[in-house]
């Protein structure tokens, strides 16, 4: 090493002050957590994105409509979104014959290269699209990972959590929502008396 | 940020800078050899020209157990300093020089990460004769 041949004389020591870096972090969040479905009335409709599965195949949020959707930005370089992944699978698996999808929206830049074979390694069984600054903003500008969204059979946004929570707050959500049933009748905005949502429940 | 003063170095010499890096409280970023190949390792560089970056030396990190990994992982937090060795030409002009360089990472706290980002970087390099 040339280090190591030069005299330590010949070495000058500087010290750069007033050059300091600061990294600082651009978003602190603040990171909700327990369960805490908005009610009916409160929630927005999902912006719709159309993105490529890694088999080229279109997946259009707006298609899952009549679905409890968990839709979960994350990356490969994310290691709380790493805690997640089983949880997911595993909600995909216990739910999906109960009209439940999860979707995952990767934001590494590398795209498919990089997320292909984290998808392999990590056996992740649910949708996985690579997302881009343009659907990131339609959510308001994704720049905390993981975020999650609890989108209801209406396509509204039930719930968003930015960071890891509990996987049981992701369960009790999910399962709240699909008590309702699919073809539920609407009673508009206003939800039913100690309810938190806008439907009225069949008899 | 305060413009930082030129750095004294002579043609055919050789000389270390200290960069100093302060993260928020509460986040960290990876080492600069993390132990899983998703992760970003922390990374400084800088342009090649008159100045040729023989070695940067990254601190001792600080192992943090964290639930995604079987093992403590490697990161940086706090305040911490990135030293680079150059070596200077000897056919650098005595004068002013200001070197490019840029420092890749990646911050995460506990809870949540943020995008990896490149933050450009220019020393100031004072040369004189030898």
């Amino acid at each position: 090493m040339l280090a190591q041949k030069l005299s330590p004389r010949s070495i000058r020591r500087w010290t750069l002050f007033a050059a300091a870096v600061a990294i600082l972090a651009s978003c602190e969040s603040p990171i909700p957590d327990g369960f805490h479905l908005k009610s009916a009335n409160e929630r927005k409709a999902t912006p719709d994105f159309s993105l490529k599965d890694s088999t080229g195949a279109l997946i259009k949020l707006s298609d899952f409509k009549g679905k409890v959707v968990l839709l979960n930005f994350w990356a490969t370089w994310c290691g709380p979104c790493k805690i997640e992944i089983p949880w997911f699978t595993e909600f995909q698996k216990t739910y999906k014959d109960r009209d439940f999808a999860v979707i995952g929206v990767s934001m590494d830049e590398d795209g498919w290269d990089t997320v292909k074979p984290y998808v392999e390694q990590h056996k992740m069984n649910y949708r996985v699209v690579v997302g881009n600054d343009q659907v990131s903003q339609l959510f308001g500008g994704v720049d905390s990972l993981p975020t999650t969204l609890i989108i209801d059979r209406e396509g509204r946004i039930a719930s968003m959590h930015i960071g890891l929570v509990a996987k049981n707050t992701y369960q009790k959500e999910i399962e709240k929502l699909l008590e309702i049933p699919k073809d539920a009748p609407k009673t508009g905005a206003v939800p039913a008396p100690g309810s938190e949502f806008a439907f009225v429940r069949p008899n | 940020m305060p413009k930082p003063e030129p750095v004294p170095a002579k043609a055919g010499g050789t000389v270390e800078v200290k960069l100093p890096v302060q993260l928020r409280e509460g986040y960290h970023v990876n080492s600069n050899m993390p132990p899983d190949p998703y992760l970003i390792p922390l990374r400084l560089s800088w342009d090649s020209g008159p100045f040729t970056a023989f070695e940067v030396v990254y601190p001792k990190p600080i192992l943090l157990k964290l639930g995604f990994f079987p093992t403590p992982v490697p990161v940086f937090s706090g305040t911490f300093e990135l030293l680079t060795r150059f070596k200077v030409a000897a056919s650098v002009p005595p004068g002013l020089v200001n070197l490019p360089g840029k420092l890749r990472y990646q911050a995460c706290n506990d809870r949540m990460c943020l995008p990896p980002k490149t933050l450009d970087l220019t020393l100031p390099v004072s040369v004189s004769r030898q």
